[in-house]
């Protein structure tokens, strides 16, 4: 020892070790604790995630259940039913009707494209994103129609294969976060002959860029076919993007164009293929599998037909009575199709699709219903082992599930879940990665971390903001429900002393919130325990509420509508077919029937008129939905800013 | 009688602290299967409030491990060993004037501060070294990019006050 020795001396003593093995120990029990913060805010999230997908499942059924009752639709607007059930796509008049007519001003300044494209379209669209510049209506439109028609040659899934001088890049959920994609590119290369990449699903909704991420891959798909292959994620579905964000980004960007943009974009998504094989080995789907998922079917479905996941499928006999009005599935009576029955996919073939695009892996064997999304399966290492021997492949690669070290292997190294969407719940709160596949199925994992500072920040900071972003929307969530928490901490509170046991405030939460998150060590966060370990149960509601639009209007409607805030959004943005933004006083209180009636709720009619008239809203007889909606938004008292608005898409 | 109320209070605390152990395990256990990645037993018993050194931890896992180690804990070996932990009260965590008094060991000219090198040294070569990320992290919380000195009094408060 002796080189390279530093000039400072170590005093070596049973004291200096002492107070070393103190400072160590200290430290080693504080990070951990900084990671179970961490890990609990992540549970936070995810927990809340998957239970607004159940929710999304639940809307779909109100649509069925709602076509069924609400007269007016089907009188007025029968291309509304089609557009809920899948039909009718835009021809070729339809494209030059749509984007000849489409002029670029002299005023555009953002990026121009020449057509047939180049590489040199791909560097000056990512150049002017990077300046966060927007690409026009007309060029979106022609890239859209162009990738539709590619697309449509291709087959359900891709087939791609590795060789000695090229690695094939596998890369999962963006979720329109540009930044982590343009990382991606400046790490590992842009898409091109030499450099294939497969992108598993997922692209849009949640982030800020899905549209310029979308205009990315399609031109590299169309610059270099084969070797950019893209798989259909379950946000691929114009319903999934009424709520998470994609239907607004787009309308928000293209205010004349916007309707059109999302038009088209239904079909592209429906053409998109469902998965990628490489080398006959690796198969590549955005979910999972379910124990009955049948690769042979998958090949050959024609899977344009299914427009949204999230629609139940038509009978194949379209006169069908409909004794049985809630169950889904069956088309309202009288509603005139355009089409045949042909035109819709069976139950069967509909069910597999969305198990592939749902599922999620799990350690318990065999194979069982998805409950925290609603939709799709958790599939079993058992499953894994008999669908990857009896279809002769090695290997799943899914998405669809954030990972905190952006990657994660299960099932006996038989399936990988990759997600390239770091800090996608909130900054710092997981890492993004992608898999570089070798010649002979040798793989790399890379990981990476989009951030603002040219460092990293210290891990307690990071901890702190994902922690109190998270309580803060896990009490959103709680005021929301407020009615129905203080009436299950009532039941147990026999003695209405105004306090409960751990145990007793744990169990409503659960019971009322259906998350299912460790309340006891959250509790701390949430509300005030006295000296004996019992829970104050109303300071759960003491620094947030919902602010009332109109002072008189009662609590409990005030938290429904707040509750049902997304769902009603969605339903009106469908009802509104001429996408005015308005819906008559009539549409509306019809409408507001039924939802009541299918979510079991108790409001009484009266109470929700008089709220809209007194709302001030357009004295017209017609109400602005958006401004309505707007209206509802939680304050946190102990904000610095005196509102805060919440965005729940 | 007083003795049966006491056995159901004590009983009550027992339940609450298990159940406090069974959350604290279910966060770690990704595949809901009731078992965790051994790697994350060490955070695990650390996030219950106990501070066991690395050697203590490493007898500790011997005794929640399977007989042939398969890499994963179980939950029905691990509550009990844990539960006993918390009723004995092993390991608890080290008081902040203690805390000081080891750095002040490390500083015996007693500047107040320790300089970036001299932490390296002690903490990766002394005691149970830190591996590089431990070590990289205790920096980036005690001193900013460009400074090279850690005070450690108001480290040690700021860690304590956010822990709080």
């Amino acid at each position: 020892m002796g080189c390279g020795s530093s000039s400072i001396k170590i005093r070596k003593s049973a004291k200096t070790i002492r107070a070393a093995l103190i400072i160590q120990n200290w430290y080693r029990g504080y990070r951990a604790r900084l990671k179970t913060r961490q890990r609990y805010a992540l549970t936070i999230f995810q927990s809340i995630e998957y239970a607004d997908e159940q929710g999304q499942l639940q809307l779909s059924n109100f649509f069925s259940f709602m076509l069924e009752n609400y007269v007016h639709i089907q009188e007025k607007d029968p291309t509304l039913v089609n557009r809920l059930f899948g039909c009718a796509p835009l021809d070729d008049r339809g494209r030059q009707e749509c984007v000849g007519i489409i002029e670029i001003p002299d005023s555009y300044i953002g990026p121009r494209l020449q057509f047939p494209l180049n590489s040199n379209s791909l560097n000056v669209m990512i150049e002017a994103f990077k300046q966060q510049q927007i690409l026009h209506a007309y060029y979106v439109l022609e890239i859209l129609f162009e990738t539709k028609e590619a697309m449509k040659q291709m087959p359900n899934f891709n087939h791609i294969r590795t060789c000695p001088t090229k690695e094939i890049t596998i890369c999962g959920d963006l979720h329109g976060k540009l930044e982590d994609l343009l990382l991606i590119f400046t790490k590992n290369g842009l898409p091109s002959g030499y450099n294939p990449y497969v992108f598993n699903g997922d692209f849009v909704d949640r982030g800020k860029c899905s549209i310029e991420i979308l205009m990315i891959l399609f031109v590299s798909f169309l610059l270099y076919g084969d070797d950019l292959c893209l798989n259909r994620g379950n946000h691929e579905d114009f319903l999934m993007n009424m709520r998470y964000g994609f239907t607004k980004e787009v309308l928000s960007k293209y205010k004349i164009h916007g309707k059109k943009i999302l038009q088209v974009l239904e079909e592209v998504f429906a053409w998109l293929p469902l998965g990628t094989i490489i080398d006959d080995e690796i198969l590549i789907m955005h979910g999972g599998i379910s124990e009955s998922t049948d690769l042979n079917l998958l090949h050959h479905i024609e899977r344009n037909k299914m427009k949204s996941v999230l629609m139940p499928p038509v009978p194949v006999d379209k006169d069908v009575g409909t004794e049985t009005k809630k169950t889904k599935g069956y088309m309202p009576r009288g509603v005139k199709l355009s089409g045949s029955p042909s035109d819709y996919l069976t139950k069967h073939e509909w069910e597999q699709v969305i198990d592939i695009l749902w599922s999620d892996p799990r350690g318990k064997r065999g194979c069982y219903p998805n409950t925290s999304r609603g939709g799709g399966c958790y599939f079993g290492p058992d499953v894994t082992t008999k669908f990857l021997n009896k279809n002769r492949l090695k290997l799943l690669i899914r998405s669809h599930e954030c990972k905190p070290e952006g990657y994660e292997v299960c099932h006996d190294g038989k399936v990988i879940t990759v997600f390239s969407a770091s800090n996608y719940y909130e900054e710092g709160s997981n890492r993004g990665a992608y898999i570089k596949v070798g010649f002979s199925t040798n793989l790399r994992f890379f990981q990476y971390q989009v951030t603002k500072a040219t460092c990293l920040g210290p891990l307690h900071q990071r901890v702190n903001t994902i922690e109190s972003s998270a309580i803060r929307i896990l009490k959103e969530r709680i005021i929301s429900r407020k009615t129905d928490l203080i009436h299950s901490f009532q039941l147990q509170d026999r003695t209405k002393s105004g306090k409960i046991s751990m145990g007793q405030w744990a169990f409503s939460m659960e019971n009322v919130l259906g998350l299912n998150l460790p309340w006891r060590s959250l509790s701390s966060h949430l509300v005030l325990t006295d000296q004996d370990g019992n829970i104050d149960y109303m300071t759960c509601f003491h620094d947030i509420h919902i602010q009332k639009p109109v002072k008189e209007a009662q609590s409990a409607l005030i938290e429904t509508l707040y509750r049902y805030r997304s769902d009603l959004q969605i339903i009106f943005n469908v009802i509104d077919s001429d996408h005015s933004g308005l819906i008559s006083m009539e549409e509306f209180h019809s409408m507001w029937k039924l939802f009541c009636s299918h979510y079991n709720l108790h409001i009484g009619d009266s109470q929700v008129d008089e709220l809209a008239e007194r709302m001030d809203l357009n004295k017209d007889g017609s109400i602005d939905f958006n401004e309505f909606l707007k209206a509802f938004y939680v304050v946190h008292q102990l904000d610095n800013l005196h509102k805060s608005k919440t965005q729940l898409a | 009688m007083a003795d049966e109320k006491e056995k159901e209070t004590s009983e009550l605390l027992v339940a609450d602290m298990q159940r406090k152990i069974k959350e604290a395990f279910e966060v770690f256990d990704h595949e809901l299967n009731n078992t965790v990645d051994v790697r994350e037993i060490g955070t695990i018993i650390r996030s219950l409030g106990c501070c066991p050194n690395e050697g203590e931890l490493h007898d500790l896992l011997a005794e929640v491990e399977e007989e042939e180690p398969t890499g994963y804990i179980r939950f029905e070996k691990f509550l009990p060993v844990m539960t006993n932990i918390l009723l004995e009260r092993r390991y608890r965590p080290i008081p902040e004037e203690v805390l000081l008094r080891a750095f002040e060991v490390l500083d015996p000219t007693k500047r107040g501060y320790l300089s970036k090198e001299e932490l390296i040294k002690y903490m990766t070569e002394e005691g149970e070294p830190f591996s590089q990320e431990e070590m990289e992290e205790m920096l980036s919380a005690a001193i900013g990019p460009e400074s090279n000195f850690i005070h450690y009094r108001d480290y040690i408060t700021m860690m304590v006050i956010d822990e709080n």
